[in-house]
């Protein structure tokens, strides 16, 4: 069971901010989610951005020489254990690339994505990859507490589904052992036993076969089983949606300089003029979607 | 039947019992409603012996040397745990599912010995807070008759996820035994059949149980320990989400665990047997450092001393008996033959809890029939059991050179079946091999 | 008296007003910066007047007894969760589960309430001036739920003796929930509620709904509404 919490801007007056006022958000949803966290911030760039993350034994000197085989020009942002790889080449040459590095692992990728996860409290994640230094237009985080799969970096949120896109869940798949199978022999590849993880492999799946995001989360309805209340990131914003029965909260503030979403209103008990926001709960099994 | 002939070849697929339930079904057109656990025969304690002492290995003298029996409850958080005398407990069973006479007496009996009972699927009755010296206060999904005067007035309070005879399942009560008084306490119209739900209304998830932990020890002023009780199903991470959410005690109900009344294929069929889940429950605390620091109390199936001493060696803290209690209190006892003959049953076959017609005044709520159960010689019954209880776990406790029970260790048993040891971790008798975890021989 | 959350612990406050001085005739309290906290005034039981200035998270008056609650923002969870007696009133919205358990009381919720809107509830009233989620009284036992909006689907679904009252649109009812007869008795009883907790509406634009008692006792013939 889990935090998430999520914010789109719908102008640029708090771009610069983004990073703090997730902080904010995370830091407080850390006692529903203690034992890993994880965000993605959205800036727009015009290079691609690969997020990855190193595995101990690789260093960033041995990540350079593997990469200048392949690609001729590139810059590296690194953070921690996570380095963000900034170039105009495109994923089709540089994803290859990546996968066959050993001691590295992909975490997300896109014009405007950067994500970055870790086992560990949130309140020292956040520290750690120093996201209130972040800005940008939109950013979705999840806070974890782990219930059948093991804590590692592979199990934590937010998940990777495309370019540009990824999943945060707060809630528990009743079905998803069964539909990995299925997506595995549809060529999706999984590193943990996480549930969510599955429902990203199905996002993914989706999107592939050139299904419109929405359509995606709707046919999901059906198609996942179990408690759910999913927050997509995608480039020009995001989109939420509750199973049926939503049993698992969500809460969306609105007011004329943004949209947040967590699983409890004190984590945006901080946010700017949110004593004026419009306060509201999505509906149950409605895809809602900003700035896409 | 007593001239069948004994040549005639029965089937092991179709069994006398499955051809009348089957029939019974198709007569009725309703599943099979009744009492009491898992009544087939599982991997449990009986595949686990002590090793006992050796020449590498002490007893200690059995009267003279001491062997502390008892166990603090809820020391993690609450300002008041409890100190039990005996590390045994008696599980939650509802006043609605026992006649006020049988939780009169579970409570006598516990308090002779220093120890707890729990309320169930019903609410806190008075005789009950008055007979029981700790009393844990159940919030089930129900919320039937809950409120937070008799919150406070609890010793500790017990947030049921589920039980061992039916994980994922409520309560259940039938209408013969929803009487003015039981109706009354639940809320409901007299004479109905009660159907609880099997969510709490008003969480779900171990990440907003948090929240709701914190609201009741908000509410009793941080005094109280909090139970958070699960029936055996993924209890390795159910324990490690207890912990997560912020309970003081977790409890953990196996399979064999019993029920006034539920689905036949519910407590058959669902949920593990307590030999497998406790194994998980303690791999699981001792990983997240919390082993002896969240107390857990093991049920379903604690039948004697040896039962006790063996889940406190495999790392339990405490037990908890409920179908044991009731059969202390006279279930199934040999009394009445024409009333369970009444009921289509027998003295050792019965399970009709369910029915309110109880032959020995236990699970019933018929004024004529709880005459038949004297509070205080079935209070006397209930003390003299645990107390045996008590005597056995100790015995066994020196055997194996313990002057605290708590000492007994893993180390301290062999399985005799491979199941067992695989389930238990425990090596096969004579061997040194733990089926999944070693090689050795 | 002011209490304000950002300078005074959430469990000080609440034991305060748990606890107060039986002798004093100071009843009135205002909580400011409430944060979004959650079990905020929980377990009250004395009588007392407390106004909330803000949005509050769950529980909010969990098992209230005697104390007037007034929350001038939205209540997340299980607001007023198993009340006994007394009322909270909720200016904005609420989350899910408001009243979830009730025993009495009156909760009165001025903007819309989410999912599960008195489930299980067990003798308490809520009147909610918007309208509701879904499943909605769920096994609702005893008690009033009065919605001058509209219902989302599964009204009353499992539901026992509850009385619903909707004077908007609903969506779909539950299993073993119908539409029921609004009799001059019953316009009575619900104009009385509403006025009794200074609501103008006209209780005769109201339907009722209820249990159709199918569930009571266990019947194969009935399958289709488990």
């Amino acid at each position: 069971m889990c935090g998430i919490v999520g914010i789109y801007l719908k102008n640029k007056k708090y771009n610069k901010q983004l990073g703090k006022l997730l902080t904010g958000m995370m830091n407080n949803m850390a006692s529903r989610g203690p034992d890993s966290a994880g965000f993605a911030v959205y800036n727009k760039s015009n290079n691609f951005k690969y997020t990855i993350c190193l595995h101990g034994s690789l260093n960033s000197k041995d990540l350079q020489k593997n990469l200048k085989t392949k690609i001729k020009s590139f810059k590296l942002k690194t953070i921690s254990d996570h380095v963000v790889i900034i170039t105009a080449a495109k994923p089709e040459k540089v994803l290859p690339l990546l996968k066959s590095i050993a001691g590295i692992e992909l975490v997300g990728y896109g014009k405007s994505i950067e994500i970055f996860k870790q086992v560990g409290n949130p309140k020292d994640v956040v520290k750690k990859f120093a996201l209130d230094k972040f800005s940008g237009s939109h950013a979705i985080g999840h806070t974890r507490m782990a219930t059948e799969s093991a804590i590692t970096t592979n199990g934590s949120h937010p998940y990777s589904t495309g370019e540009d896109e990824c999943l945060v869940h707060n809630g528990s798949l009743s079905n998803h052992n069964n539909l990995r199978r299925t997506l595995i022999k549809n060529g999706i590849e999984f590193k943990s036993q996480n549930d969510t993880e599955v429902a990203a492999g199905y996002i993914s799946d989706s999107l592939m076969n050139k299904k419109s995001l929405k359509d995606t989360l709707t046919s999901g309805l059906k198609d996942l089983d179990g408690f759910y209340t999913f927050i997509t990131g995608t480039r020009d914003g995001f989109a939420v949606v509750r199973d049926e029965i939503a049993c698992k909260p969500a809460v969306i503030a609105e007011t004329k300089d943004y949209v947040a979403i967590a699983s409890e209103f004190q984590a945006m008990a901080h946010l700017p003029d949110v004593n004026k926001a419009n306060i509201y709960e999505p509906k149950p099994g409605v895809v809602y979607s900003w700035g896409s | 039947m007593s001239d069948t002939p004994k040549y005639l070849k029965g089937f092991s697929t179709f069994p006398l019992d499955t051809i009348n339930e089957i029939q019974r079904s198709a007569r009725e057109g309703i599943y099979q409603i009744r009492g009491l656990g898992a009544k087939r025969k599982v991997p449990n304690f009986d595949d686990l012996v002590f090793l006992g002492a050796s020449a590498s290995r002490y007893p200690l003298e059995g009267y003279r040397e001491k062997c502390n029996t008892s166990v603090i409850m809820g020391d993690r958080f609450a300002k008041k745990p409890i100190k039990l005398d005996i590390p045994i407990t008696i599980a939650g069973m509802s006043f609605g599912a026992l006649g006020a006479n049988a939780k009169d007496a579970l409570g006598r009996g516990a308090s002779a010995m220093g120890t707890s009972t729990t309320t169930g699927d019903g609410g806190m009755t008075q005789e009950e807070r008055k007979s029981s010296k700790y009393l844990v206060y159940q919030l089930l999904p129900s919320r039937y008759g809950m409120n937070p005067d008799d919150l406070r007035k609890a010793d500790a309070i017990e947030v049921v996820v589920g039980q061992g005879a039916k994980p994922g399942g409520g309560g259940m009560l039938l209408g013969q035994k929803i009487n003015e008084r039981v109706a009354r306490m639940r809320n409901l119209p007299q004479g109905i059949d009660q159907r609880s739900a099997c969510r709490h209304p008003d969480w779900t998830g171990p990440d907003d149980l948090e929240i709701k932990i914190h609201e009741l020890r908000e509410i009793t002023n941080w005094e109280k320990p909090i139970y958070v009780k699960v029936g055996a199903a993924r209890a390795y991470y159910d324990t490690a989400l207890a912990v997560k959410a912020g309970a003081d005690v977790v409890v953990l109900d196996g399979m064999q665990g019993g029920t006034a009344a539920t689905q036949d294929v519910f407590i058959e069929h669902v949920g593990i047997p307590t030999l497998g889940a406790l194994r998980e429950a303690v791999d699981s605390l001792k990983e997240l450092n919390m082993h002896r620091k969240v107390q857990l109390i093991v049920s379903g199936g604690i039948r004697s001393g040896a039962d006790v001493a063996k889940a406190l060696a495999m790392g339990a803290d405490a037990v908890s008996i409920g179908s044991a209690a009731m059969i202390a209190l006279n279930c199934n006892a040999d009394l009445y033959p024409e009333d369970y003959k009444k009921l289509g049953t027998a003295a050792g076959y019965c399970h009709h809890c369910h029915t309110g017609r109880c032959p020995v005044g236990v699970a019933t709520q018929d004024a004529e029939l709880e005459k038949r159960l004297d509070p205080e010689l079935a209070g006397k019954r209930v003390k003299n059991y645990l107390a045996t209880l008590t005597l056995e776990l100790q015995t066994l406790a020196r055997a194996n050179g313990k002057s605290d029970v708590r000492n007994l260790e893993p180390e301290d048993l062999a399985a005799l079946t491979v199941e067992a040891a695989a389930m238990a971790r425990v090596p096969l008798a004579g061997t040194n091999w733990i089926p999944g975890h070693n090689n050795q021989y | 008296m002011n209490l304000d959350l950002t300078k005074k612990n959430l469990s000080d406050v609440n034991y305060f007003l748990q606890h107060l001085d039986k002798k004093s005739n100071e009843r009135d309290f205002v909580i400011k910066n409430p944060l979004g906290s959650h079990a905020l005034c929980a377990g009250l039981q004395d009588e007392m007047s407390v106004t909330i200035k803000g949005h509050v998270g769950y529980y909010c008056a969990g098992m209230n007894k005697n104390a007037h609650v007034t929350v001038e923002g939205n209540v997340g969870t299980g607001v007023a969760e198993n009340m006994m007696s007394s009322t909270v009133h909720v200016k904005g919205n609420a989350s899910q589960s408001a009243g979830a358990s009730g025993n009495g009381g009156t909760l009165i919720i001025d903007g819309d309430a989410s999912s599960r809107c008195g489930i299980s509830m067990k003798g308490i009233d809520i009147i909610v001036k918007g309208s509701v989620g879904h499943m909605s009284a769920f096994m609702a036992q005893s008690g009033n739920l009065v919605i001058l909006g509209d219902a989302d689907e599964y009204l009353g679904d499992s539901i026992y003796e509850a009385k619903i009252y909707c004077m908007g649109k609903v969506k779909s009812l539950g299993a073993d929930c119908v539409e029921k007869e609004m009799k001059k008795s019953d316009i009575a009883a619900l104009q009385a509620i509403l006025d009794k907790n200074k609501i103008k509406a006209d209780a005769s634009k109201f339907k009722r709904y209820g249990s159709e008692r199918k569930l009571y006792h266990f019947k194969i013939d009935n399958v289709g509404n488990y």
